[in-house]
């Protein structure tokens, strides 16, 4: 009897909710530093801020030991510049990213990230994760340092990205913040910040929360905050029985941090680069048989077993499997894929197999299903990719490497079934997407505008994380930004003076969220209401967009929150946190089209269209646009790209990294 | 030893049958889709809910009756990242299940048979 309806069957009846329900009781909790968001970013950010002294308090959404896009695991590391096997400066790392999105980066964060995520990984592996082959498991092969014992990612010259051992990587954090004495509070759902004198633009001196299992309201107090929470997985598409599988973010991601970073004040930029990312509607388990992310390099064939070619940037063929980890001449080193940067040059992009498998398809060069092959690898490569990397990777280790071993594949003589997707998504190695880049982008691009103490433009708030900050990566950014983080908000935290919350704020507050318990049984669920949010952003927020469209999106939003919105139930505490979160997604939504109401032209290197303003990126509108909240008006401003290169600060990164990096 | 995927979905299936010749009925809500995210062993799960703390989305609650599973209240919720499975303490309490409409499928390569999750 483990499924309800096994159980309402038996007992003729629903279960009666298992927690005790303590809607609108206060909990005060007081920390120095409180962190916002338990995934990577956030614990790194607690232990690091714990380590510089400062009493730290936790919010996460669900139970920080395993939360998080991260929180199942990890199989390599980006931008690990500084390891002893390293090609690559911290320097020429943040350029090539630079160029790549022709300036519509986080330079500052990539260059924080270069410089120290190998320092990160260096904790990460005191803490218990490993990140060494300490068994000789691999000795000698291509993509192994025998002296460091490090193994390399993608690139197998340049030595910047790292395979590593990080199914662990949340719960050995998670030991280490109880070990530091982080007061960690699980299932809430933080809600607004809170400001001094209860005013928008003003210091952060804390947030309120609700705990998802008993209602309970929570008010964190604290001398500074960081903001370390996810993206926003449901905003575009609400089908979670269809597309969680494929799905790099779990439903809390909503986006939570930004919406009351937002509501407070702080500026963000890039907004109007986020766009439905990908979802996998067929048999498409993440990572399922594809020769791209943690699969680089595994050779497709197709029904026949006619192996799809490789080939380098330039057009090449690549001959040999060896050659596909390799830069082609006329390349410094290679980026790799999933750090927020969605359109490459050549210069710096992977070698790829055959993008023009839809027409070799159409053509009946290939045949239908493709298969990955990884009987034609060499063993090393082969042992490697499904057994350390698929077997470490969130997502992969027990849906994809448990279960179907245990089924029976050995990828010794079997061969794994690409996903029957529609023909276009061949053209981009991660076929379990859906979508090909730069679509499958999702809400990469925008956060908050950081300075460099990572420090967003209200006092007192920090940010951290590959969502919050805008577009600053992946894993291993986010490990490394909260450690920077952590360590810039305990050192705040030391010369702050104590704030009281405003009262007349957290009254307001709590009449908020717990409206919907006003209509019990009436009104509509939390379903519904993300059903038509996802709705109104596919209409209105689509690739394509101009005025009119953006701002019909804007009304209806607003119409759904005074009306259907207005007037919602909840069952329990758990289907109020889903509702709030609802509201978050609603604003998140609303941020997006101003973002994009900003911005009056068209952008190629941002995958942003307006219809009425079809120029493909002028040169006057090559900048960035941030924005804030001021009462209920959006106010924006124009930016410089290098804007972290100008005075205030020094001129080079080497300079600025040396003076902020520093406590 | 562990029993296997097969042996569990029969254990269920002979459970239904017990069930079946009810003469009862109830107006209840549509079974949401997926069922059933993971499949629990009654045999070996002790009702830890360890699973339950450590899931990032409360797809489940703790079982009224103490040292029984957790109830699947949230299927539709989950997001397949096979944590509860990896962090259970008791080898084989719980057994991750695909979706039916997305299990992986694989071929042999010298007889071409192909086979499925």
């Amino acid at each position: 009897m483990t499924t309800l309806h096994e159980y309402m069957i038996k007992e003729g009846h629903a279960p009666e909710w298992p927690y005790p329900v303590k809607y609108g009781e206060e909990k005060k909790i007081v920390s120095d530093v409180l962190v916002i968001g338990g995934g990577i970013a956030g614990c790194h950010a607690a232990v690091s801020a714990a380590k510089h002294g400062a009493k730290v308090a936790v919010i996460d959404r669900g139970n920080a030991k395993r939360s998080g896009m991260g929180g199942v695991g990890v199989d390599h590391w980006h931008g690990a510049c500084t390891n002893p096997c390293s090609k690559v400066t911290p320097e020429d790392y943040t350029l090539a990213t630079i160029e790549c999105t022709r300036g519509y980066t986080n330079g500052l964060v990539r260059y924080i990230i270069a410089s120290e995520g190998w320092d990160t990984l260096l904790d990460s592996e005191k803490m218990g994760m490993r990140i060494r082959d300490v068994d000789d498991e691999f000795k000698g092969a291509a993509f192994r340092d025998d002296e460091t014992k490090l193994m390399f990612a993608y690139d197998y010259k340049s030595r910047h990205m790292l395979k590593v051992w990080g199914h662990n990587h949340k719960p050995s954090l998670y030991k280490e913040m109880k070990r530091l004495g982080v007061d960690t509070h699980n299932r809430i759902v933080a809600t607004s910040l809170l400001t001094e004198k209860g005013k928008q633009g003003a210091r952060v001196i804390g947030a309120t929360g609700v705990n998802t299992r008993t209602g309970e309201f929570y008010i964190f107090r604290a001398k500074a905050t960081i903001i370390a929470t996810g993206s926003a997985g449901r905003l575009w598409q609400f089908a979670p029985q269809l597309t969680a599988s494929s799905s790099m973010s779990d439903l809390n991601n909503v986006g939570m941090g930004h919406v009351i970073g937002w509501n407070a004040g702080a500026e963000f930029v890039q907004m109007e680069e986020s766009g439905p990312g990908g979802f996998g509607l067929g048999y498409a388990p993440y990572s399922m048989g594809n020769p791209g992310n943690t699969f680089f390099g595994t050779p497709i064939v197709d029904n026949n077993g006619k192996e799809i070619p490789w080939f380098d940037v330039f057009g090449q063929e690549i001959k040999t499997q060896e050659d596909r980890f390799v830069p082609s001449p006329g390349q410094p080193f290679v980026l790799g894929i999933g750090i927020g940067v969605n359109n490459y040059i050549d210069k710096y992009f992977l070698n790829d197999i055959a993008t023009d498998i839809p027409e070799r398809i159409l053509k009946g060069e290939l045949v239908l299903p493709l298969y990955a092959d990884m009987t034609l690898m060499p063993e090393v490569e082969r042992r490697v990719i499904y057994g350390m990397m698929v077997g470490n990777e969130g997502k992969t280790r027990i849906p994809i490497y448990d279960t179907m071993t245990k089924a029976g594949f050995n990828p010794d003589k079997d061969m794994l079934q690409v996903p029957i997707n529609p023909l276009e998504t061949y053209r981009f190695n991660n076929y379990w997407i859906g979508v090909p880049f730069p679509a499958a982008r999702g809400m990469g691009g925008g956060g908050f505008l950081v300075d460099w103490d990572l420090r967003t433009t209200l006092e007192g708030l920090y940010a951290a994380g590959g969502s919050p900050i805008f577009n600053s990566g992946c894993h291993g950014e986010s490990a490394t930004t909260g450690r920077y983080s952590g360590r810039k908000a305990a050192a705040y935290a030391r010369t702050a003076t104590d704030s009281i919350a405003d009262r007349k704020q957290i009254e307001g507050e709590k009449a908020r969220i717990y409206a919907p318990l006003k209509h019990r049984g009436s009104g509509i669920g939390w379903m519904e209401i993300n059903a038509a949010i996802a709705r109104i952003m596919q209409d209105y927020c689509g690739k394509y967009k101009n005025e009119t469209t953006l701002k019909l999106g804007l009304r209806l939003f607003k119409e759904l929150r005074e009306t259907e919105g207005s007037e919602t139930y909840v069952a329990n505490p758990h289907e109020l946190g889903r509702l709030i979160e609802c509201y978050s997604l609603i604003s998140l939504g609303e941020m997006i089209m101003h973002a994009s109401l900003v911005r009056k032209a068209s952008s190629k290197y941002l995958d942003f269209y307006r219809l009425d303003y079809p120029e493909l990126d002028p040169p006057s509108w090559q900048k960035f646009l941030p924005m804030k909240l001021k009462g209920n008006k959006v106010i924006s401003r124009e930016l410089p790209f290098d804007y972290h290169l100008k005075p205030p600060y020094a001129s080079t990164y080497q300079e600025n990294y040396k003076v902020h990096c520093v406590i | 030893m562990k029993p296997s995927i097969k042996t569990i979905r029969a254990c269920i299936k002979d459970n239904k049958e017990i069930i079946m010749p009810q003469e009862k009925a109830y107006a209840i809500p549509n079974v949401p889709t997926p069922t059933a995210p993971v499949i629990f062993n009654p045999e070996i799960c002790n009702g830890c809910n360890h699973c339950l703390e450590i899931c990032p989305v409360d797809v489940f609650i703790p079982n009224p009756v103490k040292r029984k599973p957790p109830i699947i209240l949230h299927p539709e919720e989950c997001w397949y990242c096979g944590c509860c499975v990896n962090d259970c303490p008791l080898q084989g309490a719980i057994t991750f299940n695909w979706a039916l409409q997305q299990r992986g499928y694989w071929k042999r390569k010298d007889t071409g048979e192909r086979f499925q999750v």
